[in-house]
């Protein structure tokens, strides 16, 4: 018992200064600037597509628009806010992904609730749509 | 649990003490807690996002977003919110080596750039509402100005907890819980970045092209 209280003394101060690195933040100067650099290229290209009228079809556009923004929000977790799975003892990643379930459901959930609450209305007779206040 | 037990272990023979002793981390749990304050206000804008994402096609025979909104301006404002990003990076770098007047100075950059960004947007809203195209002309604009509205309001209160901890910096120095709140921040203010990508990306540019 004598030989595990160090060791576990140890780990503790282990755990202890990784969540005063944490604290202090784990940037660098290099990870600032190419996390800037690769957010200038991931914002230019969607409003160059849109503005220069690169693509003629609105979906693709609109596809390549949401696959840029969502590999800027990873550049941004990683590169500024230093997301990692070990920051926290993990808790930091757990709660993200929670998050991001939970998001996903609201998104989607309410489009697919609308989108059939729209098309199951009644058609408007031109009648009813004279009587409308 | 190896906790406890090598507790109740070592002081055999007498009572065992089911407990810990010492206090678990008494420090460092504020990143956390402050993370997930982040994620619940995350689930706010993804409320709201989803309105815009019911409620952005029914113009009400009003004006369309390819009708209203001017994409250099908003190009403009996403770039200032970026610069805004990175001057913060500088400032934490300066702050990580205990250089007072460096931070002081990206902050004041930083909270520079923050205003540039609500300046435009104001003006943006100003410009609008002075069209006709103010929140009650449709379902469209009142989710857009609910949507952007919120996400400008956080930026605003993120410039005045900067002007506030410029001052706290000034007078207490890069003490531990200064630098604790400027991490705070920190994450703050790269969160509203993260959300902007969603609203120049869905709101505005998928906007316009309809």
């Amino acid at each position: 018992m004598t030989s595990h209280a160090p060791s576990h003394e140890d780990a503790f101060e282990a755990h202890h200064g990784h969540s005063h690195g944490h604290e202090a933040g784990h940037g660098t100067f290099k990870s600032y600037v190419t996390g800037f650099l690769l957010s200038v290229i991931l914002t230019a290209i969607p409003f160059w597509l849109v503005m220069a009228d690169v693509l003629d079809s609105a979906v693709p556009t609109a596809a390549i628009i949401m696959v840029l923004g969502a590999i800027q929000i990873v550049v941004h977790m990683i590169f500024f806010l230093h997301m990692n799975t070990r920051s926290e003892g993990g808790w930091t990643m757990m709660a993200l992904i929670f998050t991001i379930l939970l998001v996903a459901i609201a998104l989607s959930g309410s489009l697919w609730v609308m989108h059939h609450l729209n098309a199951n209305m009644m058609p408007m007779s031109p009648e009813m749509m004279k009587n409308m206040p | 649990m190896s906790d406890i037990h090598g507790h109740a272990a070592q002081h055999e023979g007498q009572a065992p003490a089911f407990y810990l002793e010492e206090e678990h981390h008494p420090e460092g749990s504020t990143m956390l807690g402050f993370w997930l304050y982040l994620m619940s206000d995350c689930l706010i804008f993804a409320v709201l996002f989803a309105t815009h994402g019911v409620l952005g096609r029914n113009y009400a025979a009003g004006p369309s977003p390819a009708d209203l909104f001017d994409l250099p301006l908003v190009a403009v404002n996403t770039s200032m919110l970026l610069f805004s990003s990175i001057t913060y990076g500088f400032a934490m770098l300066a702050m990580e080596r205990y250089e007072k007047k460096v931070t002081l100075f990206w902050m004041a950059i930083t909270a520079l750039f923050g205003i540039a960004f609500v300046s435009l947007e104001l003006y943006e809203f100003a410009h609008m509402i002075h069209e006709g195209a103010g929140p009650q002309r449709s379902a469209f604009l009142s989710s857009f100005f609910t949507l952007v509205g919120t996400h400008g309001l956080h930026v605003t209160s993120g410039i005045v907890w900067m002007f506030v901890l410029m001052a706290q910096v000034a007078k207490h120095g890069l003490i531990p819980e200064n630098k604790r709140r400027l991490m705070c921040l920190s994450m703050f203010w790269h969160f509203l970045d993260v959300v902007w990508i969603g609203v120049f990306s869905f709101v505005y540019l998928i906007g316009v092209i309809g």
